[in-house]
């Protein structure tokens, strides 16, 4: 006989991987890809293998030299911290900017604290963040959708329809009709960041990795019925209806890639049902909070930051036990 | 259909390779090796000497105490002499060995193949009988079943849940048992349930059994009190909470016992025996086998005697399949690698399972994710990343808090883990220690 191995139960796994689960968001994040690519061109597709590649790059030079750890490269993390960094980003950024990004987004966002698992804060998140309080200028020139007749340097730019959607919070009535037909903004025909344009995509997406388990509905659910709530009670003036409102507010901007991919992420968000409930709620508070009385048009990226500085406390939060209560 | 509500998950059953193989006699060994601890709680005591002369069924060790049962010898022969053996983890374990010869049996077990219905005897008459029997719970834990169906004083049972689920993945033995015989298991389902003085009984089977369903129900039909529940695929079921929980919905608090909401559970194969002790006179020292695995020859579900070697049952099976990379004693969620298989078959050996090499080593270790995928499968509402973690910076008292004693060490959370972390065995090694600081607690008080 040859020799045995011996370890204790349970002996049988259930295939499930870390880059199972990362190559899976990658996928559901392919069809919203496909949109950008259709609307932004080439400024879509360099931005995201500049951002890619370079998130590589930083986290094997660090873990190498740094850390003196094992690369991690495998688990396929860094590629999807760099494809939803370069979604978060306007597809005309500077290709030096995109480096920035990433340096910051993996290097200070993951690595800092240990790598993988260990981050308290969203790494993609943290880098546009910074990009966006240290170069404000490049983060919201918004180049028009032109597809790949559009060009990559000196992209022609323009409004996008969260400017006009804060001027209309702030009272400016008339600008309703400057924003896109609400079709177009399900579509994704609009300027906007470089992943977020097409609400409908992310939401198959989004769909998707609820149906393979990868995430669960808590928190998208969760986020996306705050905001609704707010937008319904505190709907501006100009709007034919709430209803209106409500659609415009959950279309445009990064509302939707935050619920599904961003807010969703494993390391940065609670683990029980309940703190994610909460967790979701909250993002959807600041979020509105943001777009209705703070300096920004777009609150995303903020309110998740923020309510991932919560995750330790929401954590604290137990699953119900088995049988705490008794029935009679 | 009905299941348990919290956690669990959703193994590949594979029990193909040995399903619906009749049950098959093991032959008899050259000597019989059987240990005097084959339960849980105090070991037998010995009561025959080197030289004596033993028949089938004769008893051979007594009880040592209140939690303790019987041994009786499976075979004919001769004490060859009382030692240590070595079990298939390296343990040593007392023994009787037995020179066989011959088979012959206790005049009074009855033999014939004929099934005997009638049953008038007093509760305190039966439990009596499963006692002398030495029967155990052959589901695994292998408490003494005249302890169990003896509740304390100010708690009455209501209701005797029969766990047919075998939720274990690979094992078939129960499932066997059931098809063959399940008019026995019918009879002492209704011994139990007087020696209980109930009449509802319900028997868990889950639906990847759909003849053993149909086959109990049928039978069911014809029992007053007796109903059988098909329950939704989904380990760990046979858990004796998830299984109360699953059949009659109520969930048992943290600490307390099933007869705390008036369930006594029993598997399949410990009615059975009780069936034999109680109507045929036949104590417990042979129990039904699955030896099973991808490659082995002829899978099946094997009747072997106590102490005859694990490696005679193996032979029967086809022998130990070229590659095999573990050999494993129970289910591969539960059971546990072996060393080697020269120990002798006993009480607690349900199965045999041989995984290929290529299934056989754990995958590499990466860090925690934070998924929260062990959280979701945990049937007991523990936090498995979280007791892990404190068990390996060994903050005893914040696992305790955290509820660690509630752990049934099923194993969903490592099943779950996509970073192959080896959640269970650091929580199992906390479960010990916090376990040892609350009996030091509980010993200081008194």
């Amino acid at each position: 006989m040859n020799k045995l191995i011996v370890a204790p139960a349970p002996h049988a796994h259930s295939g499930d991987s870390v880059s199972k689960n990362m190559l899976l968001v990658i996928a559901a994040l392919m069809p919203a890809y496909a949109v950008s690519l259709a609307a932004f061109g080439w400024g879509a597709l360099i931005t995201t293998l500049i951002s890619i590649a370079a998130c590589c790059l930083v986290e094997w030079l660090i873990a190498k030299f740094l850390l003196k750890q094992k690369p991690t490269l495998c688990d396929c993390s860094a590629i999807l911290t760099g494809l939803l960094l370069a979604f978060n980003l306007p597809s005309n950024l500077p290709w030096w900017l995109v480096v920035i990004g990433a340096v910051v987004a993996i290097g200070i966002g993951k690595m800092t604290f240990g790598g993988l698992g260990q981050n308290p804060f969203n790494p993609a998140l943290v880098g546009r963040v910074f990009l966006l309080i240290a170069y404000p200028v490049q983060m919201t020139s918004w180049p028009l959708p032109q597809g790949f007749a559009g060009r990559y340097v000196d992209a022609v730019t323009g409004a996008t329809p969260l400017a006009a959607m804060k001027q209309i919070v702030k009272g400016n009535a008339d600008l309703v009709s400057q924003l896109p037909d609400l079709k177009d903004a399900l579509f994704g025909f609009m300027g906007g960041s470089l992943g977020e344009v097409s609400a409908i995509a992310l939401l198959a997406g989004g769909i998707f990795l609820i149906c393979m388990k990868v995430i669960t509905w808590h928190i998208p659910v969760s986020i996306l019925a705050t905001i609704a709530l707010f937008a319904w009670i505190a709907t501006p003036e100009g709007f034919a209806c709430s209803h209106e409102y409500i659609l415009y507010t959950l279309l445009t901007g990064g509302i939707m890639l935050g619920a599904f991919f961003m807010a969703t992420d494993y390391v940065t968000s609670p683990m029980t049902n309940w703190g994610k409930v909460i967790f979701g709620i909250g993002i959807g508070l600041i979020v509105m909070v943001i777009r209705t009385w703070g300096a920004y048009p777009e609150g995303m990226s903020f309110a998740i930051l923020i309510m991932n500085a919560t995750v330790p406390l929401l954590n604290k939060i137990r699953p119900k036990l088995f049988g705490e209560v008794v029935k009679k | 259909m009905n299941t348990f509500k919290k956690g669990g998950i959703h193994p590949k059953d594979n029990k193909i390779y040995s399903a619906h193989q009749p049950i098959v006699e093991c032959g008899l060994p050259k000597q019989a090796i059987i240990p005097l601890a084959q339960h849980i709680g105090a070991p037998a005591k010995p009561i025959v000497q080197k030289g004596d002369k033993v028949k089938v069924g004769q008893l051979i060790a007594e009880a040592g105490g209140f939690v303790s049962a019987n041994v009786h010898s499976g075979v004919s022969g001769v004490v060859n002499k009382i030692d240590a053996t070595t079990d298939a983890w390296g343990l040593r374990m007392p023994a009787i060995f037995i020179d066989v010869e011959g088979d012959e049996w206790v005049e009074e077990i009855d033999r014939s193949s004929d099934v005997i219905r009638e049953c008038n005897l007093e509760p305190k008459e039966i439990i009596d009988r499963i006692a002398k029997a030495g029967i155990v719970g052959l589901g695994g834990a292998c408490f003494p079943t005249h302890v169990k169906l003896c509740p304390p004083p100010g708690q009455k049972a209501e209701v005797l849940i029969v766990n047919g689920v075998e939720c274990e993945p690979y094992l078939t033995c129960d499932h066997q048992l059931m098809l063959e015989h399940g008019e026995e298991i019918m009879i002492g389902i209704q011994i139990v349930m007087r020696a209980l003085g109930i009449n509802r009984a319900v028997i868990g089977i889950e639906k990847n059994k759909p003849d053993a369903i149909a086959r109990m129900q049928e039978l069911a039909q014809k029992t007053l009190g007796v109903e059988v529940k098909a329950l939704k695929l989904k380990y760990p079921q046979g858990g004796e909470k998830q299984l109360i929980d699953a059949c009659i919905n109520r969930q048992v608090a943290s600490g307390a016992l099933p007869i705390s909401v008036g369930a006594v559970v029993d598997n399949v194969a410990t009615i059975y025996a009780i069936y034999e002790a109680v109507q045929k006179h036949k104590p417990l020292f042979s129990r039904v086998m699955t030896v099973t695995g991808k490659q082995v020859a002829k899978p099946g579900n094997y009747l072997v005697r106590f102490g005859t070697p694990l490696t005679q049952v193996v032979e029967l099976a086809g022998g130990v399949p070229e590659g095999t990379g573990k050999i494993i004693g129970g289910g591969p969620m539960m059971g546990r690698a072996m060393n080697n298989i020269d120990m002798p078959a006993h009480k607690r050996t349900s199965g045999l399972l041989f995984l290929p090499e290529e299934e056989s080593r754990r995958g590499i270790e990466e860090n925690c994710i934070r998924c929260g995928k062990c959280v979701s499968a945990c049937p007991m509402g523990l936090e498995p990343y979280l007791l892990s973690r404190q068990s390996e910076l060994q903050m005893w008292s914040e696992m305790e808090d955290h509820h660690v004693m509630d752990c049934i060490e099923c194993g969903c959370c490592q099943f779950t883990c996509p970073s192959h972390r080896p959640l269970l065995d650091y929580v199992r090694q906390g479960k010990a220690t916090v376990g040892g600081i609350l009996r030091a607690r509980a010993a200081a008080k008194k």
